[in-house]
């Protein structure tokens, strides 16, 4: 009987041991901080931690194109060029080419012209391209060959993919050597039925023969569609495209119609990245769909990082591409890069950081609190946590507070490529048209909103009020009393000033609506904005706009709605005034100039014109400038755009917002490249120190689990007596 | 009950198809076919031709219920509507609308929801019963008057400032556990502590409340005055008569719940960035994916019609005196 008791509680007592030793290895995590998200085997690795809120929805260079897209698919794929990490104004600079490519111009009968030939004899241009030969793939199934030198993987039946669920399920992988049929292969896909390629409609419009092209791949899909054959893989190489052809095994030609040095820009981007087409056959065999392995899932590329993990629902992980072909940082910058320390690791070979962590989070509060606590090497900052991370002096100079200062965190700052205004349809009967009445009403508003308010107040002076459409840091930006928009403010010695509300009112009444009543009938001038926005934030906007618009005795009416039900307004043009945005493609005036080009209206056209604007002397000039080079002329006809522009106040010239980002002391080379999607390559992270300081700062607090240890006995005990005092009760004493 | 667990399951089908239709209608109401392109596209360059496109390759490029354009039966066939929905009858889920497939997202998310849903279940079940019996032992006292008021504070308080509470207070200020954060295998359970304590917590005022009120109706019956009246203890009393009557409400509420547990926590999973099927409708319902909501929204109705037949199991069970017929 002792024995089995014995017995018994030695088992109580292992069991109990047992369960302490894994709760003690669960919870105390070898020594790491207990609040560490991360194995604890990872602490002291040379790895990049940062954060995703929303799942990419393509990873496949022809479809992905909103940054949270390139932010992955940058770092993997290599178009042929790149922007210079370092230097501003942003410059182009070879990435696999041999070097920036050079236009050559050709007559509609194939005869060169002249470089500085007028654009109007210019019928094609011709781009060659050269690639630097020995650059790899990263490792993939798709190129694993067999002992016979064939494609390992190439004629999958559905037996081989039993036991298949991912990528890493297929034991071989392979790599080749990147060619210039991969470049042209992937420019043939744009047109991929299949892909819905974001840019196609616009680069059917350059690229000689890619419209035609489209519709030739449609027919072949549908007839292979109707055929049933399986995997419906269409092989692109038996379809020729007249604009692309291979020179030779590195060097390939893009001809376009007519002049687009812009052309450049877009060969920076992953949209002109290589595909393999036996990649593209890999992925495209019967069973892989269904299995969710996919290029879109799976990418291939020779970039610096290789995706290895891609679960968009909590983790997706990159790490270094052993086949890369190597890089360096560069050697020169802007003049202050030397002594901001972002020279130190020039000509160091990239990438410096083994591994990349990007993790699921979803809300800005636990995701700000992480990055306090270390656990993030970098964050942006949110309105909610902003007055904790900045502090901004009397003058408006920025910095950060002495808490991040303490933590030795750094701020850097940059103005975003971006514009968000107030636009006017100017199809409008009312608010719309190009009268000297209309004119004068579109302007007296434009004065009364006063942007600088509306940037101190809901963007924490995050912003510059625009004066144009040109942000700084891109040709044609004119700074200082010169670059001052005349219609809405007055040039003073201080800077510039607002117009007064007394100058809109007299605009306002030489538009024939003095004191905001129609001088015909008498009636209040009522006006709608239209907006997607809601929610308690969105109503403190608007009940800030309509104040604007009672300065001048307006009545503004606020039409919310849904986001679908106000793109189909824009589309149709019912909207009246509302808010627009827009992030430029590349850092060249024409991706702004061109949002008030007349034919690129949203109504009818479906282009980027929110306002409908049309003016036959601005798109005149436009099409003057977009083809031009980077000239004091071009910034003349600029000048006189912008001059037009603001005449005719299609908008009310909103404002050009300003990125903060944030960093810890251990994350080096941080410098703002707004136009860069592939700026990981150059970052470093310095782990002992992170290590070091984690540690430091997430130590955790343990009293307050005495105290609830205390506080459970506090109940515990009281209740057992209690129980006990009732227990022993009888029902005598119950009566008495 | 063979006969009538298949009457149950037959009256489900009418009701699954009127789910499907009124998500369908909610859904259209919203989102045109027009609009999930334009969203799937891309906001920038998004063509007409592309748009066409796109819905043609999805099958949204039909009417939505009625083809007037087709005869007979493809009048009503020929439509998305129908060819949209009917499969999920069969359980085929097919393709979200950009290219995943559905049966094994919802596979993958399943078990991050129910690392969750269970233990809160559990524990909640086992705090809230021990809470509840508490109160109803000490019923009239300081003990029980002193319960019912943190009850009613503890359902006063949003469950949003239970998690951003929860999140300062033990992850951020006393550093005990991550903010925020999943792993796979063993490595999950730091990162499910605080989940599970904040369901536990915030679930303990409105349980705790409603079992105590199961616990007094039973304790005032006659049966429990018999048993006293024998001369049994009063924990005796509380645990085999009182506990185990009151247990029938108790268990047919949990049972009802359980299925539903797959369908994961919209709040929970979104602030402990837990990748759920919670997280999973919540995803699908901002990116206008119709294939995966209606494929939620008709999976929900499924487990709930499930639940109910299984509450009504569970009746014969825990309860000898009812009968299904």
């Amino acid at each position: 009987m002792q024995t089995t008791r014995a017995y018994s509680m030695r088992g109580r007592s292992a069991i109990a041991a047992a369960l302490c030793t894994v709760l003690l290895l669960l919870v105390a995590c070898n020594g790491q901080p207990w609040n560490r998200p991360y194995p604890a085997a990872d602490a002291a690795r040379n790895i990049y931690y940062a954060s995703f809120s929303e799942r990419p929805n393509h990873l496949d260079p022809a479809q992905s194109y909103s940054s949270n897209e390139v932010l992955f698919t940058g770092q993997i794929y290599e178009p042929p060029l790149q922007y210079h990490y370092l230097k501003r104004p942003y410059q182009l600079i070879p990435l696999t080419a041999t070097e920036v490519p050079r236009a050559h111009y050709l007559d509609a009968q194939g005869n060169p012209l002249a470089d500085d030939a007028p654009a109007a004899q210019i019928a094609f241009s011709e781009y060659d391209i050269h690639i630097k030969p020995g650059i790899h793939y990263q490792p993939h199934p798709a190129f694993a060959r067999d002992a016979q030198g064939r494609l390992r993987y190439a004629h999958l039946t559905a037996r081989d993919l039993d036991g298949i669920h991912s990528l890493g399920d297929f034991t071989a992988t392979g790599t080749r050597e990147l060619v210039a049929a991969d470049y042209v292969y992937q420019i043939k896909r744009l047109a991929h039925p299949k892909l819905h390629c974001p840019i196609l409609g616009l680069m059917s419009e350059y690229i000689v023969g890619l419209a035609d092209y489209s519709a030739t791949l449609e027919q072949a899909w549908n007839e292979l569609s109707a055929s049933g054959e399986p995997g419906g893989y269409l092989d692109l190489a038996r379809y020729p495209l007249t604009g692309v052809q291979v020179l030779d095994r590195y060097s390939y030609r893009i001809r376009i119609h007519g002049k687009y040095p812009q052309l450049l820009y877009w060969l920076a981007m992953p949209f002109f990245a290589p595909v393999p087409p036996e990649v593209d056959a890999f992925y495209a065999q019967p069973g892989m769909s269904e299995r969710n392995i996919t290029l879109d899932w799976y990418p291939v590329g020779t970039g610096p990082y290789m995706l290895t993990v891609n679960n968009p629902n909590r983790q997706m992980v990159m790490v270094r591409n052993p086949e890369f072909h190597g890089e360096t940082y560069p050697l020169e910058g802007e003049p202050s890069d030397r002594a901001a320390g972002l020279l130190v690791d020039a000509g160091k070979p990239l990438p410096f950081i083994d591994r990349i962590v990007f993790s699921l989070e979803k809300e800005d509060i636990p995701y700000w609190n992480k990055f306090l606590q270390g656990y993030y090497d970098s964050s942006g900052i949110t309105s909610d946590s902003f007055d904790q991370a900045i502090s901004i002096g009397a003058g408006g100079e920025v910095s950060l507070t002495d808490a991040m200062k303490r933590k030795g965190i750094q701020l850097n700052t940059a103005v975003a490529s971006s514009i968000y205004y107030t636009g006017f349809n100017m199809l409008d009967p009312v608010v719309g048209g190009y009268s000297e009445r209309a004119r004068k009403l579109r302007q007296a508003i434009s004065i009364a909103i006063d942007t600088e308010e509306y940037v101190s107040i809901f963007l924490n002076g995050r912003g510059i009020p625009a004066q144009g459409m040109i942000p700084p840091g891109i040709f044609g930006y004119v700074e200082g009393a010169a670059g001052i928009n005349p219609v809405m403010y007055d040039v003073t010695p201080r800077g510039p000033r607002r117009k007064s509300i007394a100058q809109a009112r007299r605009l306002l009444a030489g538009a024939g609506y003095p004191d905001g009543r129609d001088i015909h009938t008498g009636k209040p001038l009522v006006l709608n904005f239209d907006t997607a926005a809601v929610g308690p934030d969105a109503k403190a906007r608007l009940d800030w706009l309509t104040k604007q618009f009672a300065k001048l005795d307006l009545q503004l009416v606020i039409r919310a709605t849904d986001y679908n039900r106000f793109q189909d307004k824009m589309q149709k043009g019912t909207a009246q005034i509302f808010q627009w945005g827009w992030n430029a493609d590349y850092p060249d005036p024409e991706n702004f100039l061109f949002l008030l080009y007349g034919p690129n209206s949203k109504v009818g056209k479906n282009g980027e014109n929110a306002a409908n604007y049309r003016n036959p002397e601005f798109d005149r000039l436009f099409e003057q400038v977009k083809n031009m080079e980077n000239t004091p002329q071009r910034a003349r006809l600029i000048e006189q755009m912008t001059d037009i522009a603001r005449q005719d106040a299609p908008w009310v010239w909103g404002f050009f917002p300003k990125q903060f980002s944030l960093h810890h002391v251990w994350y080096k080379n941080a410098k703002p490249n707004l136009m860069a999607n592939n700026s990981l390559k150059y970052k470093r992270i310095e782990p002992a120190l992170r290590a070091r300081l984690q540690a430091q700062w997430n130590q955790p607090v343990l009293w307050p689990l005495y105290v609830l240890a205390v506080l459970i006995l506090a109940v515990i005990v009281p209740a057992v007596i209690g129980y006990r005092r009732r227990q022993r009760q009888t029902a005598f004493a119950g009566a008495r | 009950m063979f006969a009538y667990i298949v009457r149950r399951i037959a009256y489900a089908i009418p009701i699954l198809i009127g789910v499907n239709v009124l998500t369908f209608y909610l859904f259209f109401v919203v989102n045109s076919p027009d609009d999930m392109a334009r969203l799937h596209l891309g906001m920038k360059h998004v063509t007409a031709e592309a748009i066409a496109s796109w819905k043609s390759d999805h099958g949204y490029d039909k009417p939505l219920l009625v083809n007037h354009k087709a005869s007979g039966i493809r009048e009503f066939t020929d439509t998305i509507f129908f060819e949209k929905s009917v499969r999920l009858f069969a359980f085929d889920f097919g393709f979200s609308d950009d290219g995943r497939d559905i049966s094994y997202d919802i596979s993958q998310r399943m078990l991050p929801s129910l690392a969750i849903a269970i233990p809160a279940l559990l524990v909640g079940l086992l705090v809230n019963v021990t809470f509840a019996m508490l109160m109803a032992f000490f019923r009239g006292t300081y003990v029980d008057v002193s319960g019912v008021i943190l009850c009613v504070i503890l359902m006063s308080i949003s469950g949003m400032f239970y998690i951003i509470g929860g999140q300062f207070l033990l992850a951020k200020l006393f550093r005990l556990m991550p903010i925020s954060g999943y792993a796979s295998g063993l490595g999950a359970i730091k990162f499910l502590i605080l989940p599970v304590l904040i369901g536990v917590i915030s679930g303990i005022g409105s349980g705790a409340r409603w079992y105590r009120t199961f616990f007094l109706e039973e304790a005032g019956k006659d049966f429990v005055r018999t048993a006293r009246a024998k001369g049994l203890s009063e924990s005796l009393v509380m645990f085999r008569h009182v506990l185990r009557n009151a247990l029938i409400p108790i268990v047919t509420g949990v049972v009802v719940v359980l299925p539903l547990l797959f369908m994961g926590s919209l709040l929970t999973e979104s602030f402990f960035s837990i990748p759920g099927l919670g997280s999973y409708t919540i995803d699908a319902i901002n990116k206008q994916d119709f294939a995966v909501v209606r494929v939620m929204v008709f999976l929900g109705s499924v487990l709930y019609i499930i639940g109910l037949i299984l509450v009504d199991i569970t009746y014969t069970i825990v309860d000898p005196r009812v009968r299904l017929s």
